[in-house]
């Protein structure tokens, strides 16, 4: 069956503020799932969405298909149960930088790490919107809000970085209102077998408004980012007319043209490569120094734990001769009394 | 010493005795030796008759160690055998031992019991000298020549745990020969120095006919809740952390593969609890188990599972607390925690398992209600049945009820998620992969069509319902029973793992010619429907219960037009008989 948009679009009405980074977010799902279906061959009922807690965990309500709110950081573990009870389902997961990296970090690692085939997409608009307006563990340096009122005093996360970290097989990062870009990261993290974490850097337009404008204002957008696609040369610019290189193992920003540079001396995007240091440095570039990288940064292929566990279960179903509870119940030692 | 007494109570469970265990052990993995608080102790209890408990006093003390003989010695009978192992015997371990004086036996004022001296370290050595063994692993061997010794002494046969050590040593084939030596020499020994004036003959207990295992309560446990997946044919997913003493119960359950047994261990004991909701929803049986610490750690997931309405049985083998306690003791501590420790109107059904063998009926019910009642339940099960173990007759599947979870598949209109059974007030269990039934569960508090709502009457409507479903399960169950005199003086009431020791109380006081009943409770929320009629029917009644009076509270609260007197012991340890044939004498 074909799907458009408005298929995946739920009767509730959206609650989010008004300018709020979610709502381009959630259009951007709904018009990249009739396209997974499609690639998939997915019909809509084998859609689940799952969430935590704050603004972002409001986004199942919003989408006509199965959904779970459950509790503050508690979406990934919520998410690997529906996995694991069900292979077959294809499980998203909508969480912010509070409840996934702070409360819920744990279970946001081990997700990672076991590689469970679901999606992740992280809301990361650097505070607490729902609790009006505290920092989180993606919060600047120094950052001033409501418990911070002096600045806090403790470094944020990079998620990119953790999800490296954790043995992560999949990440993407992008801004709340590239919707072209977003589709197209959400049909990727569809289609690659294993833990998909997607950031998308979002603006929260009443406790933390232009946290991210230095690099997503129109204006300068493309000077300040980078759209990373595997196999494709690392240029950016308004003109494109800059890109990448690696000089000394370490990225450098060159202006092509100049030095003798030219396109084919450009560095070309590896998001396969399993060894994740030259795009844990593409995680980590900030501006003004560099573009802030955004699309797909790494997917690499590796076994999921739901088929690890389907397997296991079917070679220990096969080799038994156990095959049910009358039969285990008189298995072992046992005796006769007459 | 676990595995010497296991080995003891397996031999004797299969030549047809009643059994009934306590392995009591320190927190420590290799607790500082020769202390009083590292001592590993195993408590068997044989009879030709009932066997009920692992009995208060002993008719045979094994010490290994002087501080093994300062922890155990008030436990001998004034007619009890005492084997000692006089090599420990020495100054540096009788001081470690916190004894007064060099002289341990006087001390204790053992003196005039059936002590034997026996060299057992230089007996095992001399034992396995040409084993081609190291002096490290000949010296544990001596748990082994002592079980010969017993083996003698209680005219069991070797035969048993000779195929036991063949099988567990398939892989390390050099140890076998040398284990059954041991054992050997351990039997003629006590037969050569006749310390041992006469041999106990304990013969075969008139068992009720039929095919019979020996079982400890987490695998009673975890074989209960496999069952109950096989009944409602869903299968069975488990999330769960590693704690003590409910680990075996997780461990158990990952060996099942074979009957479609998913286990998660989780990274903590929220994802164990939250992986599970997580499989309900996505329609398998759902489980997750803890102990002490743990159920505090799951409470909030708890309250999740409930206003969402699904299937989740939450097993809770209860420890010593609070916080860490004493983790390898056995309390009945948790039970107000099992029936208020969450936040807002939370009310869940909670069962209990009364002793071991038990613990396959009380998952297998358990199971049954948390899915056909689309709720979550918490079972109460103790460390004392969770690592005890008693003869089991096999039962047959034939023998249960059908489960059947209120799935549905399709629904003509909109599907509203919290529309309810008329009778039980359960909802419908709609997995996701339905076509036409896709939905939204979640924390927040919903109407019946499952849109979000912070209506006040709707708020009020869903409490009052969601109660209400926990309340009717009492429709359910079977009725509460009494053993004893219908119109006796004294009503003793208990619950859970308590059983053995109540029931055997009961029995040494009706011998004395005392007028008692008792009433032991497996289904504490909701109390069975006739639990009022029952205790209209006695003057006194006296709740025993291994904490401070959690269930003597509760009945207060549910039925408070009786008075309550109560006998309580918090110390970690199962009652014994005595004390509450002493408690129950005191109010006669």
């Amino acid at each position: 069956m074909k799907y458009t948009a408005q298929d995946f679009k739920s009767n509730q009405e959206v609650r989010w503020c008004p300018g709020c980074g979610d709502h381009a977010v959630l259009a951007a799902i709904h018009r990249a799932l009739p396209v997974v279906c499609e690639q998939r061959g997915y019909s809509k009922e084998r859609l689940v969405f799952i969430s935590g807690i704050g603004c972002s965990s409001r986004l199942p309500y919003y989408m006509d298909t199965f959904g779970f709110h459950s509790i503050h950081g508690r979406a990934t573990a919520i998410s690997t149960g529906v996995k694991v009870a069900n292979p077959d389902l294809s499980v998203w997961q909508a969480c912010g930088d509070g409840d996934a990296l702070a409360i819920g970090g744990n279970h946001f690692i081990h997700a990672i790490r076991r590689n469970i085939d679901i999606n992740i997409i992280l809301f990361n608009n650097q505070i607490y919107g729902l609790t009006k307006g505290q920092y989180s563990p993606t919060s600047k340096l120094g950052q001033i809000t409501k418990t911070s009122p002096y600045g806090t005093v403790e470094n944020p996360f990079t998620p990119g970085s953790l999800v490296l970290g954790a043995r992560g097989t999949f990440f993407a990062r992008s801004l709340d209102s590239e919707l072209a870009l977003n589709q197209e990261i959400f049909v990727a993290a569809a289609s690659h077998d294993g833990c998909s974490v997607c950031e998308m850097l979002t603006n929260c337009v009443i406790f933390n408004d232009g946290a991210h404008s230095t690099i997503s204002d129109r204006e300068y957008r493309a000077d300040r980012t980078i759209v990373l696609r595997h196999g494709e040369p690392m240029v950016f610019g308004k003109e494109k007319d800059k890109g990448l290189i690696l000089e000394n193992g370490k990225l450098k920003v060159v202006k092509i043209g100049e030095d003798g540079i030219t396109v084919d001396k450009l560095l070309v995007h590896d998001a396969h490569a399993e060894d994740p240091a030259i795009q844990n440095q593409l995680i980590n570039m900030k501006y003004p120094d560099y573009p802030v990288a955004l699309g797909v940064i790494r997917q690499v292929s590796e076994p999921t734990y739901d088929d690890r566990v389907r397997d296991q279960l079917t070679q220990v179903k096969e080799a038994s001769k156990i095959t049910c509870m009358d039969e285990l119940l008189r298995s072992g030692a046992t005796w006769t009394v007459e | 010493m676990q595995l010497t007494g296991t080995l003891f109570a397996d031999a004797s469970a299969l030549y047809g005795n009643e059994i009934s265990t306590f392995p009591d052990y320190p927190a420590e993995i290799r607790a500082p030796h020769g202390t009083v608080s590292g001592v590993s102790g195993f408590q068997v209890h044989i009879g030709s008759g009932e066997v009920n408990t692992p009995g208060d006093f002993c008719d045979v003390l094994v010490a290994m160690n002087p501080a093994a003989l300062r922890a155990n010695a008030k436990w001998a009978k004034p007619t009890a055998t005492v084997i000692i192992d006089t090599d420990t015997f020495d100054e540096a371990l009788i001081k470690r031992a916190g004894y007064a004086t060099l002289d341990p036996v006087t001390e204790l004022r053992i003196e005039d019991r059936n002590i034997i001296y026996s060299p057992i370290t230089t007996l095992t050595k001399e034992s396995l000298k040409d084993s081609g063994m190291d002096q490290k692993a000949i010296v544990r061997c001596k748990n082994m020549f002592t079980l010969g010794m017993c083996f003698y002494m209680f005219n069991r046969p070797l035969e048993y745990t000779y195929a036991y050590l063949e099988k567990k040593f398939k892989k390390k084939p050099a140890l076998i020969e040398p284990n059954k030596k041991v054992l050997f020499d351990g039997f003629n020994y006590a037969a050569n120095i006749q310390a041992i004036a006469n041999t106990y003959t304990v013969k075969p207990a008139k068992q009720e006919k039929g095919l019979y295992r020996n079982i400890s309560g987490n695998q009673a446990t975890a074989w209960g809740l496999i069952a109950a997946s096989e009944k409602s044919g869903r299968p069975l997913f488990c999330g769960s952390y590693p704690i003590t003493p409910a680990t075996a119960i997780l461990e158990e359950l990952a060996i099942h593969k074979n009957l479609g047994v998913k286990t998660l261990q989780a990274e903590d004991e929220i994802a164990g609890i939250c992986t599970a909701i997580g499989a309900a929803y996505a329609g398998n049986f759902a489980v997750t188990t803890t102990s002490g610490p743990g159920l505090s750690l799951k409470s909030e997931a708890l309250g999740l599972a409930m206003i969402t309405e699904l299937p989740l049985v939450l097993v809770d083998v209860q420890r010593s607390g609070p916080s860490t306690g004493i983790p390898t003791k056995t309390e009945q501590t948790d039970l107000a925690q099992a029936l208020y420790g969450r936040n807002g109107e939370c009310p869940i059904a909670v069962v209990a398992a009364h002793s071991p063998s038990h613990c396959f009926d009380a998952a297998f019910y358990a199971g049954k209600y948390a899915m056909e009642h689309m709720m979550p339940v918490i079972l109460l099960t103790e460390g004392f049945l969770g690592n005890g173990s008693e003869p089991w007759r096999i039962p047959s599947m034939k023998d249960y009820p059908a489960i059947k979870p209120p799935i549905i598949d399709k629904c003509e209109d909109a599907f509203q998620p919290f529309a309810r059974d008329p009778e039980s007030f359960a909802r419908k269990w709609a997995f996701p992969g339905k076509s036409g039934l896709e939905h939204r569960v979640g924390g927040l508090e919903k109407n019946t069509a499952g849109v979000i709502s912070s209506d006040p009457e709707n708020h009020a409507k869903m409490v009052a319902e969601r109660a209400e479903k926990v309340a009717r399960l009492a429709n359910y169950l079977p009725e509460q029973k009494v053993i004893g005199d219908e119109n006796a003086d004294v009503l003793i009431v208990g619950w859970g793992g308590t059983f053995g020791h109540l029931y055997t109380a009961l029995h040494e006081l009706q011998g004395e010619g005392k007028s008692v009943a008792l009433c032991h409770f497996d289904f504490i929320n909701p109390l069975p429907k006739n639990t009022a009629d029952i205790f209209a029917r006695y003057k006194k009644i006296i709740v025993c219960e291994l904490n401070s009076g959690q269930f003597a509270d509760y009945l207060r609260a549910r039925l408070p037009q009786f008075n309550y007197l109560q006998y309580n012991k918090v110390q970690g340890q199962p009652f014994i008989v005595k004390e509450i044939v002493d408690a129950v004498n005191a109010i006669l």
